[in-house]
Order: structure tokens, then sequence, then C-alpha cells
């Protein structure tokens, strides 16, 4: 057993777990922020996406002990006084989901990308979100937001 | 993934005893392999020595006329990195293809040399350029280090403390992505060098490799043409259900021509 202590959407939380236990299965089922989904288990469909100290990072693939010590932002930290962030207005705005199951790890990875590259060409978008996986094959819609935030100047932060 | 012991090393010394004390245990860095390998249980350590932390290991800066990468660096580190981009731009560019963004800002320099797949992209570059592992007991060259799929020269217990790459004249490196992996098909380091140009293979053969005849016809005329007849002998190749060895040989001299045309 590992005492993790970590930072959460700017909560302090202190949890024992296992060794072996993974950074998603902390986040959903010790602090019962569901909303980083899991969806492959294996790496590839990036709806665990979150950010470790500012970076997007896949916490089906991270042991939540390599997270002691860290600054984690989850989908649930991302608006502010109850207003939407301006990369989850632009996925509402532009109908950029369909079954909204990569949603989450989706949006995390747009904030990510957008820190990066506040102005992505559709090539920066494409490479930029490689790492996600929409089941639905709703892409058109999500580069369509990716734009959309961008122009209003969403810079990731 | 089976019951393991976690550790964060404090330095560089106590990973190594963490290592010598505990035979099964295994050295983490990104886990970008290692995980997905765990929670198959292909790998059954006892204990995992997270060397992430180590801010000895995390450094980039030139050293002497080369440019020295230390092992815990992550990818989207090389990629974005200044002091990178201006010695050897084709490194950060390679870099930026391992992958995808968040297997980028966590998978590391030493984890993909220490594990020598034969479809990642580092080899390629470290065997091109001539790349000098330095351990914490020793330096191995590139040519060396690598022996092969999965294995490398290094011992029991070594650890990789960083990367020495000599500055080359030019180079480029192209890949042929597996659209689904991100890892080489076929991927080809090229680098022109005072003492005449390196061509590196990996993805296409079982390990990386150095394609020597188009180094001498590039050695004789640095153009795509130089080796647009050249063949590699197909049975060398790796074969298997994304492509035949015919395809991939086939691949591997399209890479090389392409990224000849970037110097």
């Amino acid at each position: 057993m590992a005492r993790i202590k970590l930072t959460v959407n700017g909560v302090r939380h202190s949890r024992d777990v296992e060794d072996r236990t993974l950074l998603v299965d902390l986040i959903r089922d010790e602090l019962g922020l569901t909303g980083t989904h899991i969806g492959c288990d294996t790496t590839q469909c990036g709806c665990c996406t979150v950010h470790m100290n500012g970076r997007a990072v896949k916490s089906c693939t991270i042991l939540a002990a390599q997270a002691n010590g860290a600054d984690i932002l989850t989908i649930e930290g991302l608006a502010k006084d109850g207003e939407l962030h301006p990369v989850q207005q632009a996925f509402t705005d532009c109908h950029a989901l369909q079954c909204g199951f990569c949603t989450p790890g989706m949006i995390m990875a747009v904030v990510g990308l957008l820190k990066d590259n506040p102005r992505p060409s559709d090539e920066d978008i494409y490479h930029g979100l490689e790492g996600n996986l929409c089941r639905c094959t709703g892409y058109i819609n999500i580069v369509k937001a990716v734009k959309q935030a961008a122009a209003q100047g969403a810079d990731g932060h | 993934m089976f019951s393991l012991n976690y550790v964060r090393a404090k330095s560089l010394k106590h990973a190594a005893e963490l290592l010598a004390q505990n035979p099964e245990a295994k050295l983490l860095a990104g886990g970008m392999t290692l995980l997905p390998t765990l929670k198959q249980r292909l790998a059954r350590p006892s204990h995992l020595v997270d060397i992430a932390a180590i801010g000895a290991l995390r450094a980039i800066r030139p050293s002497k006329g080369k440019l020295s990468i230390g092992a815990g660096v992550r990818h989207y580190e090389v990629a974005s990195s200044p002091i990178v981009r201006q010695a050897i731009p084709a490194l950060a560019c390679l870099a930026g293809l391992i992958g995808d963004p968040q297997v980028r800002n966590m998978g590391t320099i030493g984890g993909s040399l220490a594990n020598n797949d034969p479809a990642a992209d580092y080899p390629a570059a470290a065997l091109a350029l001539n790349a000098t592992i330095v351990t914490d007991r020793r330096r191995v060259k590139a040519g060396d280090y690598f022996q092969g799929l999965f294995a490398t020269a290094l011992e029991e217990g070594e650890i990789i403390t960083r990367v020495l790459f000599p500055l080359p004249k030019q180079a480029a490196y192209e890949k042929f992505p597996h659209p689904a992996s991100g890892y080489a098909m076929a991927g080809v380091f090229v680098a022109v060098t005072a003492r005449g140009v390196r061509v590196a293979v990996t993805g296409a053969g079982p390990g990386v490799f150095r394609w020597n005849a188009a180094e001498r016809a590039l050695g004789r005329s640095l153009s795509p043409d130089a080796v647009a007849k050249l063949s590699l002998p197909a049975d060398e190749m790796n074969e298997d259900i994304h492509a035949s060895r015919e395809y991939r040989a086939n691949l591997v001299n399209v890479m090389t021509r392409r990224a000849v045309a970037k110097l």
C-alpha cells in the first residue's frame, strides 16, 4: 500500500491505495470523479486523458503512485464559476459529440493542444488529436470545435 | 497487473542500490511501454523503481561539440527544445512523431533506447548519428549497443543516464507509420557526417540496422536518385499482417529517398 497525496482540480486529497492502482482508478473509484472515462484500457483511445502537472496524459497508463505529489486537472475542473471552459462551449456549439463517451478525454486533449499551439492548422489539429479516438467517427465537428475555440482565443488555460 | 512494490528513487545511486537489492526489480521512467506490458501480465517485476524524478537525468545541453540528452527527458521536451531544434532539427522532428501527444508527454528517450522495440524511432537516430549511450557504468557506441529484437548491450541493473549525439552536417528522418499505432513500418534516418553518410533503418527488420549499400551510393551522390535502383534483400525484413517482406523492403527505399530529399 502507498499513501498518495495529490491535488485534483485544486483540491488536495490523500488516499491509501495498492501500489499497482492506476491513476484513472484512483480518480474514478476513490475520488468519485467519473467524468474521466476508461475506454480501451490500452493507451489507445484517450478517453481517460487528464492533465498531470499541466500536460495531457492517459491516466489508464500511469500508476497513482507516479502521480504522488502531482497537480491533476480533470474534465470536472475545467468550468469556472458555472461557466463552461471555451473548449467545452465550442464542443456544445459545434455539436462535436455523438454518443459523448470520448468527449471528456477529447476536450482535455484539445485544451492541451491549444496550450502548446493556440492557432493550429487543420494538419496540426489532426496530428494533435492522434491520441484520441471517437468511436462514432464524429471527427468533422470535433475539428470544427477546435477551430472555434482557437478563434475565440482559448489558449488552453 | 500483478501485485508489485513501487519505489521512487531519490538519486541514481539509490536506484542502482534498489536494483542490486531486488533482482526482479524493473526501472520505470515514462512507463509507456512497461505499464501496458504489466497490464497484459507479460512481466512480473517485484518492484518498480521510478527514476523519472531524478534531476540528473533531465538535462538537455551542448557538450563539447555534441548534444547531450538526459535519459529521463520526455519526447515532447526533445520535440520542443530550442537547443535540440538548433543542433539537430531532425531529432526534434523525430521525437514529435512518436506515438501521440499524451504518450510524448510521458515517454522518455532512455526508456525507448533501453526497450529497443524493433519499430521504435529513437534507435534509428542513435545509430545513424553514431550516438554514445552513457550509463552509470560506461559508454557504449550505438553500433555496439543495439543487438536485435528488444536486445541491447545493457547488463543487469545498468542504468542509461544520457545519450551523446555528435552533430551531423545534415540529417533527416522519414517514417511510414502504422496508421493505428504510429510505430514505424519503416523509418529511415539519414545523417551526413564528416566521415560520410550513415543510413539507419527501423521498423522494417528484426532490429535497427544500417543500410550500407545506400550509404555508399549516397556518399558518391547525395540525391534521392542515387538509391532509386537499390533494393534490400526482402528475406531479411519483417513480415506480419500489416505488410509483406517485399512491401517493407520497398518502403525502406521510398523512406530513404524522401529523407534525402528533405536534407
